[in-house]
């Protein structure tokens, strides 16, 4: 492969004397969208908490485009281009919906530009725009997952990890915020997509990766996890 | 009438006092949940500075009395930020992992070392701010003669809440101080450096605070090294009046405070000023326990 984007090696991290994730490897390439599944305690949030530097990794490493982002602390990772739409979307519930999305741009210099990805933004999310005014946490759940996603987008990310999108949404909504996520990625922002929602991840996304207690225990080309008779089993709820 | 619009300008210049402390309460509070106690002691020393630099550098007797004062306040709160940063960095930030309880401990310990430090310093007894330093004039408005300090001091704290009030509403770098009080972790995830936040609030809640005893200095004319610990215990109460955590409650709080304690004592009883007080403290913790204008938005999960 040839732009590796972000690279997890041999990653073990602790939570106290406790290990959580025994190893994990990992690989993004530019302009993918990947997917990590899993049930609940397989690792997936801390791996995605791990590289945005809110957890410190107990050995291995992470690189993202050859920097070491193991070493950073949480508000340098953002400067690199790497933004996250934290699970539970956590926006500035007192803040109205502007001021959220410029806090998305903390890190940027440039007026011009953040101006810009506003307008973008706005674009991608009408609604965000028709109520900027509004404090964040009178937005419906819908409404302040597309603020989330928003945010993180402010930043100008090279890559967005996202935790949990679709949780709480009705299906109709996952449908229009996977549309979107998609839109973005086509302008060259990678994707790495951790889910719940097996199934509408898979759809999405290029490759997959499968976590169970800490560790990968498979990674393929999405189509090829899609119709693997042990994904369907344990993901997809028997035969697709 | 005359009488009560002496108390109320009276209420109003105390009030005035106690919202800048209670600011510095309200602020820390807001981005670590920590009663930050020593806050008190950071008044006093305010005082104690402010009278060691009034003395020593004859500011007035240089520069007038208006433009000496007011050097003499920007020194003072400069000196009182260093003090504010360096607390947070010897007593509290070694603690940030730890459970709340041993910063609150951690709290209770410097207010003691602090408090005590002074009096070793400057003794046990009271000390008297020149009489002389402002002049004693009135000033005729309202229908009233009203002391130029009284009216200096609120003008001066009003400014100061002002300006306080513009950089936390209007500058990015006070949204980020808002953004860091409500979720620490979303805060760091868009780039914020949460502990550059908490420096800055242990900058500003403490020169806030060093004002503060400059002016209650000057207002009353006598200081004691024990003196933090009833305004800041009045200043606490209007912080959770106008809902802790919340800067504009602290500022409203502090004012309304200084105002009922004002008319309670005229009107009521001298003898019973505190008591006044405190029973708003018992009152708002029974009708609304988050204040004034604490949590307008229920956050939606």
């Amino acid at each position: 492969m040839t732009d590796m984007l972000l690279e997890i090696v041999d990653l073990h991290v602790k939570y106290g004397n406790i290990e959580v994730l025994h190893g994990i490897n990992l690989k993004v390439t530019e302009g993918e969208i990947v997917t990590i599944l899993g049930a609940n305690g397989a690792g997936k949030y801390t791996t995605l908490l791990t590289i945005s530097g809110l957890v410190r990794a107990a050995r291995g490493a992470i690189y993202f485009d050859k920097t070491p982002l193991h070493k950073l602390p949480a508000h340098k990772v953002v400067k690199e281009g790497i933004a996250q739409v934290p699970e539970g979307r956590r926006v500035f519930g007192t803040l109205t919906v502007q001021e959220n999305l410029n806090l998305g741009a903390f890190v940027s210099r440039d007026s011009a530009r953040v101006k810009r990805t506003r307008e973008w933004i706005h674009h991608l999310f009408p609604i965000l725009g028709e109520r900027r005014h509004q404090l964040a946490g009178t937005l419906s759940g819908g409404e302040q997952q597309m603020l989330a996603i928003g945010r993180a987008l402010m930043s100008e990310p090279r890559i967005l990890l996202l935790d949990e999108p679709s949780l709480g949404l009705a299906p109709l909504l996952v449908k229009t915020i996977f549309q979107t996520l998609r839109e973005i990625n086509q302008t060259g922002v990678t994707v790495l997509l951790v889910e719940q929602n097996a199934r509408a991840a898979l759809k999405f996304a290029n490759r997959g990766y499968v976590m169970e207690l800490g560790k990968i225990v498979l990674d393929d080309e999405a189509q090829a996890l899609i119709s693997n008779p042990e994904v369907q089993q344990a993901y997809l709820g028997g035969a697709a | 009438m005359e009488q009560f619009l002496q108390q109320l300008t009276n209420g109003l210049a105390v009030g005035s006092i106690y919202a800048l402390i209670a600011l510095g309460y309200t602020m820390v509070y807001g981005v670590l949940k920590l009663i930050n106690f020593a806050h008190s002691e950071l008044v006093t020393l305010g005082a104690y500075l402010g009278l060691t630099l009034l003395t020593s550098l004859a500011l007035a007797d240089r520069l007038g009395p208006l433009l000496g004062v007011l050097l003499l306040a920007v020194m003072v709160m400069g000196l009182i930020a260093v003090v504010g940063a360096m607390l947070d960095r010897v007593a509290y930030r070694p603690l940030r992992q730890s459970p709340r309880l041993s910063a609150v401990v951690s709290a209770l310990g410097a207010s003691i070392f602090l408090q005590n430090t002074i009096m070793l310093i400057y003794g046990a007894r009271y000390l008297n701010y020149p009489h002389d330093i402002l002049p004693k004039m009135t000033i005729h408005m309202v229908g009233i003669d009203v002391p130029l300090v009284r009216i200096l001091i609120l003008c001066v704290s009003i400014l100061m809440m002002g300006g306080l009030f513009f950089f936390i509403q209007k500058t990015k770098v006070g949204t980020a101080i808002r953004a860091a009080a409500i979720d620490q972790g979303a805060a760091k995830l868009v780039g914020i450096d949460v502990n550059l936040v908490v420096l800055l609030v242990f900058l500003v809640g403490p020169a806030l605070g060093g004002a503060a005893g400059l002016m209650l200095g000057l207002y009353y004319g006598q200081i004691n090294f024990a003196m933090g610990w009833s305004y800041g215990l009045k200043a606490f109460t209007a912080a959770i009046l106008g809902g802790i955590g919340n800067i504009p409650g602290a500022m409203l709080g502090g004012l309304l405070l200084g105002v009922v304690e004002a008319m309670g004592a005229t009107y009521i009883s001298f003898a019973w000023k505190d008591a006044i007080a405190f029973l708003v403290l018992i009152l708002i913790l029974i009708v609304r326990p988050t204040g004034l204008l604490g949590e307008r938005v229920a956050e939606k999960v």
